[in-house]
């Protein structure tokens, strides 16, 4: 699985807003992830410490928000929740939908403290 | 877009900014920022710098992924055959280990770089582009890259293709695609493969295999392909004949193409700035 170069990548962007926030240090975040993404949770928190350490997020805190699996109908108009294996309209029944939201893979809030002179 | 003023907010993220803003105090003096990244922006920056290289030079790129051992080289030693004398091809094959799959492409008389990965388990934009360092594009047509044999991973990456194809060979099974919808949800086309074995499988069906397909609202073409049937293989020519045809008018009107599932990722993902 790829959660550990996904890890690396989470963490250069987490850095690189530390650095511009001018961080001491990174407390905790938060990634957004839909099952439609390819990634699973579960392997990208056992990742997370490895891909943190040494670095301005070393000890921080991995926070996961699931995203559901929603769908917009282009045939009755309607949105409603999905599988992944079923990407289908619940109100009508068409397949010919598009995903509203279930692949994410996004890094939504960072918490971090600042360097002494700005707290 | 960008990644800062909100712009890339959709209807449905929208609630992640509303509580608290773009920049609040926590309790213990620590801060906390919204932001929205998508964590592939990396490899998707340097993809879509593999495309313009291959837009430049009018070269058709396509992703070939399925599990292992599902035809995707027999495919294309199939393809290069029957299509050699028409279109300048080259071929990156994507392995762990060996060259064997570079070498059987050689034998056909086809330029192939073997990128192996050592215990990667998908190719990603970085590895293509080192690629196409060895290859001459000017003097291409069709760019084939076989990924490595795995119906997950490579689903996730953007190499700079134009076009994803997935193979599901028959001895599988018709729920293949039910079992890992995020590959079958990436395809462009899905390719039925070692249809000559069908009389020998009382439990696959290709009508299922087509419906489970369309549940992921796929309405991509399903073809029905074995290499030791060339009948077969003429509506897989057909769709290679007709995408490079499209590509070269794209490519003349300055526009260009991702793979299918790009657009909803385009849209839900912003790149990073």
């Amino acid at each position: 699985m790829h959660e550990l170069s996904i890890c690396q990548a989470l963490i250069d962007q987490v850095e690189a807003l530390a650095r511009e926030q001018r961080a001491r240090r990174v407390v905790s975040l938060v990634v957004g992830i839909g099952p439609l993404s390819g990634v699973e949770a579960r392997l990208l928190k056992q990742a997370y410490p490895v891909a943190a350490a040494g670095t301005l997020a070393e000890g921080s805190e991995l926070d996961i928000e699931d995203r559901p699996i929603r769908v917009h109908c282009k045939s009755c108009g309607e949105d409603s929740d999905a599988t992944a294996n079923r990407l289908v309209c619940a109100f009508c029944g068409d397949w010919r939908t598009d995903l509203v939201s279930g692949d994410e893979l996004v890094l939504t809030r960072v918490e971090f403290v600042r360097e002494q002179a700005y707290v | 877009m960008c990644d800062t003023c909100g712009c890339n907010i959709t209807h449905a993220n929208q609630h992640l900014i509303a509580p608290g803003g773009k920049l609040h105090k926590t309790g213990q003096g620590s801060e906390a920022l919204s932001v929205l990244k998508n964590l592939l922006s990396e490899n998707d920056q340097l993809a879509a710098h593999n495309r313009e290289h291959f837009d430049r030079h009018g070269v058709f790129a396509v992703n070939l992924m399925s599990s292992p051992g599902a035809g995707k080289t027999s495919l294309l030693e199939a393809s290069v055959d029957a299509l050699s004398d028409r279109y300048r091809i080259a071929v990156i094959e994507g392995d762990l280990e060996t060259e064997n799959d570079a070498q059987r492409i050689r034998s056909r008389g086809v330029e192939a770089v073997q990128i192996t990965t050592g215990s990667a388990c998908h190719l990603d934009a970085h590895m293509v582009h080192d690629a196409l360092h060895q290859l001459k594009l000017e003097d291409l047509d069709i760019l084939f890259i076989e990924n490595v044999g795995n119906l997950v991973c490579p689903a996730s990456f953007d190499l700079g293709q134009h076009r994803n194809v997935t193979l599901l060979s028959v001895p599988e099974g018709d729920d293949k695609p039910s079992k890992y919808p995020v590959m079958f949800r990436a395809a462009d086309l899905v390719a039925l493969t070692k249809v000559d074995l069908l009389p020998f499988l009382d439990d696959f069906s290709t009508g299922r295999a087509c419906d489970n397909v369309r549940a992921l609202a796929n309405a991509s073409p399903v073809l029905e392909l074995s290499v030791k049937q060339s009948d077969s293989m003429v509506p897989w020519l057909d769709w290679l004949d007709q995408e490079v045809e499209h590509h070269r008018q794209r490519c003349q009107r300055g526009e260009t193409l991702q793979p299918k599932i790009q657009p909803d990722g385009a849209r839900l993902h912003t790149p990073a700035t």
